[in-house]
């Protein structure tokens, strides 16, 4: 095959041209308010990687000179402390870039957890049918009728807080979600032409499942990631706001809202920039996931 | 209505309550002896072995779990430590200022919500609808707890015009109802809004206006009831998602409902009454969602006719 030009019709290359230019990508390709958004997330995920490497002091490095200081833009600010200092004059910068990285590798962890708890009973219930089946759906259903915020709540009261409690409870939010999706999908899969043809040239199961059906089904499976991930986001910092999720010496961004709260009068942006970096990345994961769903489905909402 | 459903639904219902009754138990089980959580350490053995025996820890497990079932539906779920009240009694206390909230939540995110989702549709992909659905992401993006605090910042503390917590007066309830609705408002809208694009473009949509129906009366009487099943669905299962976002709300304002109890039931570690509010939610979550499956036979005719047919 090597050598040989591929012979290509004027009209289909006129075609293959057409698809490289920018006009042809902009309508149905990447909005601007979608591409800010990724953007964001890239710089988000970016500081939560190199948190300790970018954060000028230590996260509970007490400065006490220098307490309740406000951000650079505002009288009383000082160099040392860009974004300001709390209430034993940490670094609010520091502890944002800390509390970011917490945050957003318990809500990845979580999500990943979830997804493929899911994913796999999901599969379970579909290849195995009958009781095993009745038994998913019936957590499934179990799981969706309870907020999950209560059960964690009721787990963190029963059981205590412990970090990798805190992070099994993160996995186990939206487990069902992916398990009802991806029942339904291996159920429609099975039964096309592929799948069939895999199975009669006598693949395992297993490769079945995880070599031909799983990567065909991944479309949906990685929309419902996305729209997973923003619920794990606020169901950490809305218990680690209440006190009840991530204890210090470790902080998140939610425990920083919580402990900012009891300053709105006199130090308004420690609650307010923690605050407003949970919204925009929530956002922008929304916007980006209403996106890629709209892209891969444009039939659904 | 079909009855068979109708039965089916409810068994359904009574089976998800009595999983999350085993399921207290068991998880109450799984962390040990009460004795040790509650009593102090260096307490005498033989004072441990009366408590052992009055709670009925010395029982084989079956016969604590038929005991626990049995007060569990009475609604005894023992004292509470921190007040030494009956648990039951102290929620019961709670109940009226939490459902003083979600009353006029559900109030102002319906009167919200469906007239935006109305408009919306009738306006598709003009600017009136981009802004309800840049609400709705808003408001499915926006945690309780910023909202709430950003409420507080600009309504309490730079204007002035609303107390910045507590529960008394009515000014007291604006700033936690909005919290509370406006992430409910826009996912109604949102639904109400996809509904009614789906119902618009029905066939008796154009032979109504053939007929000489106007606009009003094309949208409120034939379109919006077609569109009622998606709404009612998407209302039964946002009630879970406003528990969860009324535990946060109430302690952002400090409203002392059910979901401020459970919060500091929580951090005491008060057992019964965390277990007396699992099971009310509990029961709150099932009568909800078979309430919504019960609306479906009452708003669908089809439903109502199409099982009358089938059952002949």
């Amino acid at each position: 095959m090597t050598g040989i030009p591929h012979p290509v019709p004027p009209a289909a290359r006129l075609l293959q041209r057409r698809r490289l230019l920018p006009r042809r990508l902009l309508p149905h390709g990447l909005p601007a308010s979608v591409a800010a958004c990724i953007g964001f997330l890239a710089a988000i995920a970016f500081l939560a990687v190199f948190a300790r490497l970018l954060a000028p002091y230590g996260h509970e490095a007490t400065d006490l000179l220098h307490r309740l200081r406000p951000p650079f833009w505002m009288d009383r600010a000082i160099d040392a402390h860009l974004l300001g200092t709390d209430k034993l004059g940490r670094d609010l910068l520091s502890r944002l870039l800390v509390a970011t990285q917490v945050s957003m590798a318990l809500a990845l962890l979580g999500t990943l957890i979830g997804a493929v708890l899911g994913i796999a009973l999901g599969i379970l219930a579909a290849h195995r049918g009958g009781w095993v089946d009745e038994l998913v759906m019936m957590a499934v259903d179990w799981q969706a009728a309870m907020p999950f915020l209560i059960i964690a709540l009721a787990v963190l009261a029963f059981l205590g807080n412990d970090f990798l409690l805190f992070l099994a409870l993160m996995g186990l939010a939206g487990w069902e979600t992916y398990a009802r999706l991806t029942r339904g999908l291996v159920l429609a899969a099975r039964e096309q032409g592929y799948a069939v043809a895999v199975r009669s040239l006598g693949a395992r199961p297993g490769r079945l499942y995880l070599r031909h059906i799983l990567p065909n089904v991944m479309g949906p499976l990685i929309v419902q990631l996305t729209l997973n991930f923003p619920q794990t986001i606020l169901l950490e910092t809305s218990l680690s706001f209440l006190g009840l999720g991530i204890q210090p010496p470790l902080t998140s961004l939610g425990q920083m809202l919580g402990e900012g709260r009891d300053y709105l009068l006199t130090a308004w942006w420690l609650a307010v920039i923690p605050g407003a970096v949970i919204f925009l990345t929530t956002l922008s994961m929304s916007i980006a996931g209403d996106w890629l769903r709209s892209r891969l489905d444009p039939t659904q909402l | 209505m079909n009855l068979r459903y109708a039965a089916i639904k409810i068994l359904r219902a009574v089976l998800t309550l009595w999983l999350v009754v085993t399921f207290v138990f068991v998880v109450l089980r799984v962390t040990g002896d009460p004795t040790e959580q509650l009593l102090p350490d260096d307490i005498d053995p033989l004072i441990r072995d009366y408590y052992r025996t009055a709670w009925g820890l010395d029982r084989p497990l079956w016969e604590q779990y038929l005991k626990y079932f049995q007060s569990a539906f009475h609604g005894d779920f023992g004292i509470s430590f921190r007040n030494r009240l009956p648990a039951a009694e102290v929620i019961w206390q709670r109940i009226p200022k939490t459902l003083e909230l979600g009353l006029a939540t559900f109030a102002a995110a319906l009167a919200m919500g469906i007239p935006l989702g109305v408009f919306a549709a009738l306006n598709r992909d003009r600017w009136l609808d981009r802004l309800t659905m840049s609400f709705a992401v808003f408001g499915f993006s926006m945690p309780n707890f910023f909202l709430g605090i950003l409420l507080i910042l600009l309504f309490a503390l730079h204007l002035r015009i609303l107390p910045s917590s507590g529960y008394g007066t009515a000014a007291h309830m604006v700033m936690p109802v909005i919290t509370l609705a406006t992430a409910f408002a826009g996912s109604i809208a949102r639904f109400t809004r996809s509904a009614m694009l789906e119902v618009l473009a029905r066939d008796y949509l154009r032979t109504a206006e053939a007929a000489g129906a106007g606009l009003g009366r094309r949208v409120w009487r034939h379109a919006l009831p077609n569109a009622a099943i998606p709404i009612v669905t998407i209302v039964g299962f946002s009630l879970g998602g406003m528990i969860g976002g009324a535990v946060v709300t109430e302690n952002v304002f400090a409203w002392p409902g059910v979901g401020r109890l459970l919060t500091s039931a929580v951090a005491d570690r008060d057992l019964s009454v965390v277990q007396g509010i699992v099971v009310l939610v509990a029961v709150t979550m099932v009568a909800a969602n078979l309430a919504v499956d019960l609306a479906y036979g009452w708003l669908d005719p089809r439903v109502r006719v199409g099982a009358r047919e089938r059952t002949r």
